[in-house]
């Protein structure tokens, strides 16, 4: 194990170097005379925070026999920014922002957790339109995500063009972000009891037209350069394999577990919004490598598209102009309009906006099936407009942690392979 | 259109109260409830908890094979009072019964909860990061270090007693070349903004399920 250097100096005397430098000596000569039976020290290598596959601030101490890893300790903590004692200090609304920054890769899907988790504590519904925009921008992030996660990781391991054609495609979902929030990233539009307003006119139109370009011409080109291409097989088939049961037992979710053979997504087992409304299938892998995970992720946005044209179809249809969050004025703001003319709804919006909603003392733990895996929120609350402790459960933690015993045993140049496999964003991670 | 149910909507009462039946037998020391919010939770001696883990993991018609969280809560100044300071969650997860848990557990401030590595590696990096925010300490933990805070860190910064703005910064000094700590200077005082009035106009809606509470736009009128 890998030391952490001590961060004090020791005044030496003139004598006392000398001295030790002749005890090293000693040691020195010791352990040549006795060469024959001595035992090989494994190699230390420092790898990041600072390298472009770390994926961010991962500080990772290997343990290398030749080139073989044979232990992986993550450093982790780089980007830690307090984000649990943060929202200890914040109302319900002022903390979702800080749920954008978490996996910033996956905006919306964090956001909501947090709305799932205030909701649920809350003990309200929501109306049927907020739902399908929230599993409309959910599944535009899974894609979004994904996009990303394909790119660096075919980027990691050689291939360059893949990054550029995602990249590419990942502009337009942010485009669809700005368009109804008015940021390209850290979006702040789910809120609890709905969302924060309605798609602006002709957005599902826009959205529609990019879907099916996706699907029909932009998977296929992703696919065409990876699927057998020759290189990709040979870094990514039978590297990084988990068994089901070491994925269970290492707290793994999403296509970390699904890659290993176990049916499980917790939009089909423990429905949240409108997905069981919805017809989408779980890809599933069969032997838990490197390779069968890209194969079960490239699945997972086919379907999230056909999940969109879904949402799409009854957004336009039967759902169009309805409302976009409950109108209960104790969670959600009264319009701008309404403030003008009532003396309550000014009050009420005052109030929504400085002391916040107050929610009924209790505990929860909500979770949901984000791109990287189950994201969950475990929210205590004391009964104020405050939560009292919000912990988050971030799927790649798990990942994470689960690097040093997929590692064991490959190459060097393999870890960054499953660095990639695992989808590592540290904003997640740290939080 | 009214608001429609849209969390947990997969739960059978039948099978969250046959889960708690089980627990009631089978842990006769924990107290078993099902909270409002349709969640299955115990709250065990600390003393107990592995051994609770350990048959919620293997327990046929059970099978909580994955331990999905462990979190810490910091109870100090909590209303209504608590039994200890400091609280140990665990969130387990069946996935061959598609059912939840919580195992919650109470400790006060230096008692030791023993660890759950060797029931679940995936404990390992859960406790540590429950050490560093908490200083809990998990007895039989085989690599107890901190792992989010930096190196050399002091406190656990997600007790309640430890200020948001904590105690230290860094800075980079220009005569040393390099990044130092100097204590916490701010320009401004810190200001806490309670904005808990004594109108009661937020407060009254602990029962937003119940329609008579609601807050409709026709009242406005």
């Amino acid at each position: 194990m890998a030391t952490v250097p001590a961060k004090r100096t020791v005044e030496l005397s003139l004598g006392e170097t000398l001295e030790r430098a002749q005890a090293a000596l000693a040691q020195h000569t010791t352990i040549e005379n006795r060469q024959s039976n001595i035992e090989a020290q494994p190699f230390t290598l420092n790898f990041g925070p600072q390298h472009p596959s770390a994926h961010g601030v991962l500080r990772l101490v290997l343990e290398l026999d030749g080139e073989v890893v044979t232990k992986a300790d993550p450093h982790i903590g780089l980007l830690h920014r307090g984000t649990e004692k943060l929202i200890e200090h914040k109302t319900y609304i002022q903390a979702l922002p800080y749920f954008d920054r978490l996996d910033y890769v996956s905006m919306m899907c964090q956001e909501h957790v947090w709305c799932l988790a205030t909701e649920k504590l809350l003990g309200i519904g929501l109306p049927l339109r907020a739902q399908y925009i929230r599993v409309l921008f959910s599944e535009i992030t899974r894609i979004a995500n994904h996009l990303l996660w394909v790119g660096c990781h075919a980027l990691d391991v050689g291939a360059m063009a893949v990054f550029l054609y995602a990249f590419k495609e990942r502009e337009f979902t942010m485009d669809f972000y700005e368009e109804v929030s008015g940021a390209r990233m850290h979006a702040n539009y789910f809120r609890p009891g709905g969302v924060n307003r309605d798609l602006p006119q002709g957005l599902t139109r826009k959205i529609g037209k990019w879907n099916d370009n996706f699907a029909k011409n932009v998977m296929p080109l992703l696919e065409g350069l990876l699927d057998e291409n020759r290189i990709w097989k040979q870094r990514t088939v039978g590297i990084g394999v988990v068994t089901p049961e070491e994925a269970q037992a290492w707290g793994f979710s999403g296509a970390m577990l699904r890659g290993s053979g176990i049916a499980w997504d917790l939009r089909k087992s423990q429905p949240y919004e409108c997905y069981d409304q919805l017809e989408f299938n779980i890809p599933v892998g069969k032997n838990g490598d490197s390779y069968d995970r890209y194969l079960c992720r490239m699945a997972e946005m086919y379907e999230s598209c056909k999940l969109i044209t879904q949402c799409l179809e009854r957004l336009e249809g039967d759902l169009a102009g309805l409302p976009i969050k409950i109108e209960n004025y104790k969670i959600s703001p009264p319009s701008r309009g309404e403030m003008k003319d009532s003396m309550e709804a000014l009050i009420h919006h005052f109030k929504y906006f400085t002391e916040g909603f107050h929610v009924p003392a209790g505990e929860v733990y909500a979770a949901i099936e984000a791109p990287k895996g189950e994201m969950g929120v475990y929210l205590v609350s004391e009964g104020g407009p405050k939560p009292w402790r919000a912990k988050i459960r971030a799927p790649g933690y798990a990942h994470l942690q689960g690097l040093d015993f997929m590692s064991r045993g490959h190459l060097l140049a393999d870890v960054t392979a499953i660095i990639g496999t695992q989808d590592i964003v540290f904003g997640e991670i740290d939080r | 259109m009214t608001a429609q149910p849209h969390i947990d909507t997969h739960l059978k009462r039948a099978d969250l109260e046959r889960c708690a039946e089980l627990c009631r037998i089978a842990l006769p020391r924990a107290t078993v409830e099902i909270t409002p919010q349709h969640e299955v939770q115990l709250t065990v001696p600390a003393a107990d908890v592995a051994a609770a883990l350990a048959w919620l993991k293997y327990a046929e018609g059970l099978k909580f094979s994955q331990l999905m969280d462990v979190a810490g809560v910091d109870y100090l100044g909590f209303t209504p009072a608590q039994p200890a300071r400091f609280a140990v969650v665990y969130h387990l997860l069946s996935v061959t019964q598609n059912l939840r848990v919580r195992v919650k557990t109470y400790v006060t401030e230096g008692q030791g909860v023993p660890s759950v590595v060797p029931l679940w590696p995936a404990a390992n990096w859960y406790e540590r990061e429950t050490y560093d925010m908490y200083g809990i300490v998990f007895t039989g933990h085989p690599d107890l270090r901190r792992i989010l805070t930096d190196y050399d860190f002091i406190g656990h910064p997600l007790r309640k007693d430890f200020p948001l703005n904590g105690f230290t910064e860094v800075y980079y000094d220009a005569a040393q070349q390099r990044v130092a700590y100097k204590p916490v200077d701010l320009p401004q005082e810190f200001r806490h903004f309670d904005k808990v009035s004594e109108w009661r106009g937020m407060t009254g809606n602990a029962h937003l399920a119940e329609t008579d509470n609601e807050f409709k736009r026709e009242e406005f009128q």
